[in-house]
């Protein structure tokens, strides 16, 4: 594509607000392919709309935004695709079946349908395939939305507190979908900082949309954290 | 690796999206049957508010235009709400397809639901408000509405991808919607009236015809223009 | 900084100038009208407040086709603005119609006269613009599906228009049509003063609207910035909600 390069996310400056609010401020982050960043930070630190910036969901205000080597929102077509995202909506219709809502995304991402069937499979959900998602548990509507989130087998992850709504066995169900041994490069945020941190490679700390943290894990100290969330 | 080629070819990601949209529709029955049940509960009211048993010429197309205008409304604003409350917006977003896709889908549906709504709501007002002629004017009458039916769905979409992102969008598409579909309706019930008089020709005049294509034109080239900056966040 | 009060005096005695010439050439200069006598000499004042508003609406389509280009603030300030004072100018548009038609024909609405059909559909469609900026609490999307609206509803002015001159079957015989070409030369004089006064009036307003606009979003600024230096943890809070664009940056 337009210029090779071997991080999957680079942010120079990043800057987003919405109206006179800033949400984001000065964010600059190189993360590596397959590593995993974390991000911490309380609601309303911006954590979300980080998420969303790079999902080609949302357009940064200033700096530049890099994912898998292409620059967005210009070239944000060429990566839309090559990301999923499970967010905290399972972005799943409600009165359709868990079969017909993969179904339709994979006749929107062009997947062939036999993904579909392994992938009910994989999160263990093809025996309640056929029912509307309105009658599922919300442990099992996850389990669909991380199904739909890896549907398409993305280069890049971004997982928006991935593990609310799971019970211990159904963690461990999609751990090797969306955890570290997915292979794939990781965005994730959690309620829960030292699962977060048990998992990262980099880990960015938010406060009031600024970078208040960057580095290893290992170079957080507890107290940092505690205050974050504080 | 799947999906990192060039947007799909925008009639196949429309055509998922359309299919979705049907098979929602047919899981619940939210909007058609609101929409015929409305129209028919309309022209009750018609019956008794000009408190005529028939109705024909202009007096009949006016009624028969304004019942399918009431119930088209009812359909336009469900239309993009499942979308916008279960994240169909972002999915949508997210999957590597033309963003207009969303657009041939969303007109495709409403037509659909449209042409579902006159196959009741037409006899149904022959029924009860017998319009002379009816039968014999069935083709004119047909070529109307279908130009009327298209008008609506293209400027409804619009106006109803407009509204449902706005805090009163039940207040917001309807009066949107209305002013900017006044020049349609007047040239669907005009179209319409001397088709459904005794004494008319059985023919539309061309100069309606001709006009509603004109307005469907502009209006699908305007909604292809702008409709992108609908869907950005 | 305030670009937009840079030629606000000139205008604005331009406009004062033009509008005083223009009042005193309709009472003490244009011939009474042989048929309607006195009160024609409306006529200098409605027909240039409908072409002014008219215009005032397609100009915030094509503003609003520039916002949606740029993604510049300012553009949708002067959407916003010329759609505003359009409103404001065909409500005076549609109130000297009505007195005229009265007037003239008797009646104070007369639905063969095209004109003023098309007229009130256009009001109608854009009075919408603010309760529809208004419903939308996020600036950027508030500014952006604004100008959607202006572009959708400058495009449909023409079609109303044809719409509204098919269904008339029987026109009103025009004393006066829009283009004065019927006119007298000295009515034609004085009737063009007039509309570059009305214009003229119709910018001034707006750069004035576009000039208190800024200031206000101006000194917001500094005043966030002022509360900044005294209690830091006060920067980022909401303003009130509104229809207007928040200043042009």
């Amino acid at each position: 594509m337009s210029q090779v390069s071997h991080a999957a996310i680079e942010l120079d400056g990043l800057s987003r607000h919405f109206g006179e609010r800033t949400v984001l401020r000065d964010l600059t982050v190189s993360l590596p392919a397959g590593a995993t960043l974390a991000v911490l930070g309380r609601n309303g630190a911006g954590k979300s709309t980080l998420l969303r910036i790079l999902a080609t969901l949302l357009r940064p205000h200033a700096g530049t935004v890099r994912v898998l080597g292409e620059e967005l929102p210009r070239r944000g077509w060429a990566v839309r695709g090559r990301i999923g995202l499970l967010g905290h909506e399972p972005l799943l219709y409600r009165d359709l079946t868990g079969r017909e809502n993969l179904g339709y995304h994979a006749r929107l991402h062009r997947v062939a349908r036999e993904r579909v069937e392994q992938m009910l499979q994989a999160v263990a959900m093809e025996r309640r395939a056929d029912e509307p998602v309105r009658l599922l548990s919300r442990g099992m509507v996850q389990r669909l939305a991380v199904a739909r989130a890896i549907l398409h087998e993305p280069e890049l992850l971004l997982l928006d507190e991935p593990r609310s709504n799971l019970d211990p066995a159904a963690g461990e169900l999609v751990e090797p979908l969306i955890g570290r041994a997915s292979g794939r490069t990781r965005v994730l945020t959690s309620h829960d900082p030292a699962h977060a941190l048990a998992e990262a490679d980099l880990v960015l700390a938010l406060k009031d949309g600024r970078a208040a943290y960057l580095g290893p894990p290992a170079g957080l100290d507890p107290a940092a954290v505690r205050e974050l969330y504080a | 690796m799947t999906g990192s080629g060039p947007p799909a070819p925008a009639h196949r990601a429309a055509l998922a999206v359309l299919r979705k949209d049907l098979l929602l529709e047919l899981r619940t029955l939210e909007t058609v049957p609101a929409m015929a049940l409305f129209a028919v509960a309309t022209l009750v009211v018609f019956h008794f508010g000009l408190n005529r048993d028939t109705l024909s010429g202009q007096l009949a197309a006016g009624v028969l235009t304004v019942t399918l205008l009431f119930a088209a409304m009812l359909g336009t604003g469900r239309l993009f709400v499942a979308e916008r409350e279960q994240g169909g917006f972002d999915a949508f977003l997210l999957a590597p397809v033309d963003r207009t896709a969303m657009l041939f889908a969303k007109v495709a549906a409403l037509l659909v639901y449209l042409v579902v709504l006159e196959l009741i709501a037409v006899p149904a007002f022959a029924l009860l408000l017998s319009p002379p002629r009816l039968g014999v004017a069935l083709p004119g009458v047909a070529l109307m509405l279908a130009l009327g039916d298209l008008a609506l769905a293209v400027i409804g979409t619009l106006v109803s991808a407009l509204a449902v992102q706005t805090r009163a969008r039940d207040l917001i598409g309807p009066i949107v919607g209305l002013p900017l579909l006044i020049p349609a309706l007047i040239a669907t019930a005009r179209g319409l009236g001397p088709l459904l008089d005794r004494h008319g020709s059985v023919s539309p005049q061309g100069k309606w015809v001709a006009f509603l294509a004109l307005y469907d034109l502009v209006g699908a080239l305007i909604a292809y223009a702008v409709f992108d900056f609908l869907l950005e966040d | 900084m305030m670009t937009h009060s840079r030629h606000l005096r000139g205008l604005a005695i331009a406009t004062a100038v033009t509008i005083t010439a223009a009042l005193t050439l309709v009472f003490f200069y244009a011939p009474l009208d042989a048929d309607q006598g006195f009160v024609q000499k409306i006529f200098y004042l409605h027909v240039p407040l409908a072409i002014v508003s008219l215009c005032g609406f397609v100009l915030g389509g094509i503003f609003a086709i520039g916002y949606l280009r740029t993604g510049r603030r300012i553009w949708d300030m002067r959407s916003y603005c010329a759609i505003h004072m359009a409103l404001i100018f065909s409500v005076g548009g549609i109130v000297t119609g009505s007195i005229w038609a009265k007037a003239s024909w008797g009646h104070w609405w007369v639905w063969q006269e095209p004109t003023l059909v098309s007229y009130l559909i256009v009001i109608l469609m854009f009075a919408t613009y603010q309760p529809l900026r208004f419903s939308i609490e996020d600036p950027e999307r508030q500014s952006r599906y604004a100008a959607v609206f202006a572009i959708v509803g400058g495009a449909f002015v023409p079609l109303n228009f044809i719409a509204v001159r098919l269904s008339v079957e029987f026109v009103h015989p025009r004393v006066l049509n829009l283009e004065g070409g019927a006119l007298p030369g000295s009515m034609k004089l004085v009737f063009y003063i007039s509309l570059v006064g009305i214009a003229l009036l119709f910018a001034t307003l707006m750069k004035y609207e576009m000039a208190a606009k800024e200031t206000r979003a101006e000194t917001r600024r500094l005043r966030r910035a002022l509360h900044a230096c005294e209690d830091p943890g006060a920067t980022d809070r909401p303003s009130r909600r509104t229809a207007a664009p928040v200043g042009a940056h």
